[in-house]
């Protein structure tokens, strides 16, 4: 059996007196996409915080490719390979999409200078692809604060992209996307991550994006997996569709 | 002779601690509702002081009782408070309260310098000795140390009735609970259809009062100089930020500890006063950067 | 940064610097105007991060007094000694000092700087027999690079090296804007969480700003004591960290080039106003700060840019772009 790429044991976390996560097991293996549905305030943001070091758990561990990255900084998660896309986005407003990028694509070569200016050739050509890999590339010289709310998500994607990471966690990836847009825009990304042999977590509500991009699912209620399993059992469940589906 | 010194030292603190109370209290109140740090606070500490020797050198002229110095050092925190305070917010906050929190630091900021050149305009730079009120009620004798009534007694006194009445205030009373509303979700008790730039105008009168009053409650004890408002600004900040931002009780512990801390340094390293405060702030701060009784707040993400 | 641009503040420094060649009453003017530009260049710098610190003339002071440490030491020393050692005790103190401050933001980054200033002015006033108290650090006029030069000489080559530092200062600080670290530094304005979830560390970032600011300041220090002939408790007086901050707004706090353009029209006004205004002179700076930050935010640089902006560029936005706003539009309002 291979060794899971993240594996979280034990984990709790309460905020006041609202549980979050109560000894919760679960684990990311190597080339899955696993897509987390639940109810809204199950704790399934505070997941990805944990597993990225934004929060602290109260008990438990959280290993990332054997190595225990439990309390770790955000900083040195997304240095060992995981990177993040957010519920919401999270860019550089004042900056040009593609200097987001850029900086992205810097801080994952090489360390900073305080001379060179950002970004080579080959990286600009690199955030490029990226972003028109996303569809976004014509915003690429546009200040990020003037994006439409979907573009932003997706460049927010981009960013997380451009990290090369092992595993990406991602947070509802496409809501506040055209749905006109937004098959297109996951269709190349999970083919791009299938290509780059990238794990990917995705926490969703819709469940037809559950359907098509997931090889797993794990359902989140009340602070803890209720089921994980095929997409396809997971969603027949009866308790499930009542739980979480609600129909 | 050291255990009468410690006593001296803890009288001397606890006298100083309950005037940087009573002025971070109501930076820290503003703060709390208004989420705005006013860096002028200061100068309503020092605008207390002066008015409060103004008016006390007033009376000393005139032939009336000696006794009306204490009902002016109240008029003259009120007079400051109410109407300093209200023109600054009126004039000059209600413009600034959606724009970015570096920008609302440069107007208090430069309110600041506004107000403190208007202070030397008025009162010129050489220093003001009004001691009427400290020699009025005299002396007592505590553990074998003759100290002033005023200090150990009346100041205390006015610091745990200030803070017994903002709590009473803020709890109990409908415009308390308003007040708290704001501080709590301005969106929501805009909502619910309550008068924010009203609540805003009265807390930051409340405020400037409780700085103002810090400033007239020291003028008997000190000599009334330029800068005395940059010195408490920087120190009721420390004692704040120790206790964490928007924090009442709190301030008080912190300004205690303050007090005495810097007292102590008064008489057995003198020349580490100033520090003493910065030092146990910068302590504070770097074990708990929220202050020791405020709360952490991540950024939903 | 574009070939225009360099020659532009090329063409400003030797313009400055032919004034002050053919007009001897300005030199003390522009030394003064160049050393409180580079602390403000300083200011810009962090505001580049969205960070305001009202202690930053502790920088100023520092170096002014390690100059003169420097100078008394030695007997006498040279313009490059006193600028060495300005530039190294004030990037210490600011590495010491920014380890502690960079943790912190807004508010408390602001008052924690202006709290370290009030100790270091506390502490120059207080330890008479080592700084000189209040009355400040005398010290005898420097050689220049190895010349030993009269006064009127001496001025004329300090404006000239006032003015070929702030010039290689704005140039630097351009450079160092562009680079990783300076767009990192940008980052820290907008969105430090992000900054970190690319495995940057916002504090690292925001400590070389630091460093780098007060070094700026540093040069300012050094060359002002250079001038006067005295390091002063003023040097580090909240009043004088005021000014820096001041500057910068009034210049504009986006451009580099800005604080000097502040500095030059501060100064300039202030030798008029001292006459008529001095007794009202902090007064007038706080309307100023408050009308501009009400009604021109982009200061004097950015007003000239915009007047002066050819229209071609001023509309430099593609076609159906949404207005710039610093609002998040709408959800869903706006989906391609």
């Amino acid at each position: 059996m291979t060794m899971p790429l993240l594996q979280v044991k034990d984990l709790s976390i309460r905020f006041g007196g609202i549980i979050a996560a109560e000894d919760v097991n679960l684990s990311v293996n190597p080339g899955e996409n696993l897509a987390i549905i639940g109810p809204n305030g199950a704790g399934k943001t505070t997941f990805l915080n944990i597993c990225t070091g934004y929060l602290s758990p109260v008990s438990g561990t959280v290993h990332f490719m054997g190595r225990d990255i439990t309390r770790l900084a955000p900083r040195n998660i997304t240095r060992l390979g995981i990177a993040r896309a957010f519920q919401i986005p999270q860019l550089f407003l004042e900056q040009t999409v593609n200097e987001n990028m850029l900086l992205a694509i810097t801080a994952r070569h090489t360390s900073l200078s305080t001379i060179r200016p950002l970004g080579t050739s080959a990286f600009r050509d690199e955030a490029a692809d990226i972003l028109s890999l996303l569809k976004v590339a014509d915003f690429a010289a546009r200040p990020a604060q003037e994006l439409p709310e979907g573009t932003r998500k997706l460049v927010d994607i981009a960013i997380a992209l451009a990290l090369q990471p092992r595993l990406l966690l991602m947070d509802e990836p496409t809501s506040g996307v055209a749905s006109s847009e937004k098959f297109a825009v996951m269709d190349v990304l999970v083919a791009a991550l299938a290509t780059r042999g990238v794990s990917s977590v995705f926490v969703e509500h819709d469940m037809e994006m559950v359907t098509r991009y997931a090889n797993r699912v794990a359902v989140w209620n009340g602070g803890r997996v209720q089921k994980s399993g095929p997409p396809q059992d997971i969603l027949d469940d009866p308790e499930v569709r009542r739980t979480v589906i609600g129909h | 002779m050291t255990s009468d010194l410690l006593l001296i030292a803890a009288l001397d603190g606890i006298a100083y601690a309950a005037l940087v109370f009573l002025v971070a209290v109501g930076l820290t109140l503003i703060f709390g509702v208004l989420r705005v740090l006013n860096i002028a606070h200061g100068s309503f500490y020092a605008l207390g002081a002066y008015v409060a020797a103004s008016l006390g050198i007033g009376i000393a002229a005139s032939k009336i009782s000696p006794w009306l110095s204490y009902p002016a050092l109240a008029v003259a925190a009120a007079i400051v408070g109410i109407v300093v305070g209200s023109a600054i917010e009126r004039l000059l906050l209600q413009r600034i309260y959606d724009k970015e929190e570096v920008l609302q630091l440069l107007v208090t900021f430069a309110a600041f310098m506004i107000l403190d050149n208007a202070q030397r305009l008025i009162w010129g730079v050489q220093p003001y000795f009004v001691a009427t009120p400290l020699q009025l009620l005299g002396n007592v004798q505590i553990g074998g140390i003759t100290y002033t009534v005023y200090q150990i007694i009346v100041l205390p006194a006015v610091a745990l009735l200030v803070l017994a009445g903002m709590r009473l205030f803020l709890r109990r009373t409908v415009s308390g609970r308003v007040i708290l509303a704001v501080a709590e979700d301005r969106e929501a008790a805009r909502a619910i259809g309550i008068n924010v730039p009203r609540v805003y105008l009265w807390t930051f009168v409340i405020g400037s009062i409780l700085a103002s009053l810090g400033g007239s409650l020291a003028s008997p004890t000190t000599s009334i100089l330029p800068g005395m408002g940059t010195d408490m600004l920087v120190l009721s900040f420390a004692v704040a930020a120790s206790a964490g931002l928007g924090r009442i009780e709190g301030a008080a512990i912190t300004a205690l500890l303050i007090g005495l801390g810097r007292s102590a340094a008064v008489y057995w390293a003198p020349e580490l006063d100033v520090l003493v405060p910065y030092l146990i702030m910068t302590l504070v701060l770097l074990v708990k950067p929220q202050g020791l009784f405020g709360t952490l707040q991540a950024r939903r993400i | 940064m574009g070939a225009r641009n360099i020659v532009l503040l090329v063409t400003a420094a030797v313009l400055l610097a032919a004034v002050a060649w053919l007009l001897p009453w300005t030199r003390t003017f522009l030394v003064i105007a160049m050393s409180k530009g580079l602390a403000a260049l300083g200011i810009v710098i962090l505001l580049r991060a969205g960070q305001v610190s009202f202690g930053h003339a502790m920088f100023f002071a520092v170096s002014a007094y390690a100059a003169g440490f420097a100078s008394r030491m030695l007997g006498g020393t040279d313009i490059a000694v006193m600028l060495a050692v300005g530039i190294a005790a004030a990037a210490v103190l600011s590495l010491v000092v920014g380890l502690f401050v960079v943790r912190y933001r807004q508010i408390f980054f602001g008052m924690l700087n202006l709290a370290f200033s009030m100790v270091l002015y506390s502490i120059l006033e207080k330890f008479f027999e080592i700084t000189g108290g209040s009355d400040g650090l005398r010290l005898s006029r420097p050689s220049m690079f190895g010349l030993v030069l009269q006064r009127n000489d001496f001025d004329l080559m300090l404006v000239f090296l006032s003015i070929a530092l702030a010039l290689g200062a704005t140039l630097a600080v351009q450079v160092y804007f562009a680079s990783s670290y300076g767009q990192a530094l940008r980052a820290i304005k907008s969105n430090e969480t992000r900054l970190e979830y690319i495995g940057v560390s916002a504090r690292l970032v925001l400590l070389i700003g630091y460093v780098v600011s007060a070094v700026t300041g540093a040069i300012g220090g050094v060359l002002l004591a250079a001038l006067q002939g005295l390091a002063s408790p003023s040097f580090s007086y909240w009043i004088q960290s005021g000014e820096f901050v001041f500057i910068a707004i009034l210049g504009g706090s986006a451009f580099p080039a800005g604080a000097f353009v502040g500095a030059l029209v501060y100064e300039g006004v202030r030798i008029y106003a001292a006459a008529f205004a001095n007794d009202i002179w902090e007064l007038v700076l706080g309307l100023v700060i408050i009308g501009i930050i009400l009604f021109a935010p982009r200061g004097l640089v950015g007003l000239a840019v915009e007047t002066f902006a050819s229209p071609r560029k001023r509309e430099a936005v593609p076609d159906g772009s949404v207005p710039m706003t610093n609002a998040a539009p709408a959800k869903g309002s706006a989906e391609q």
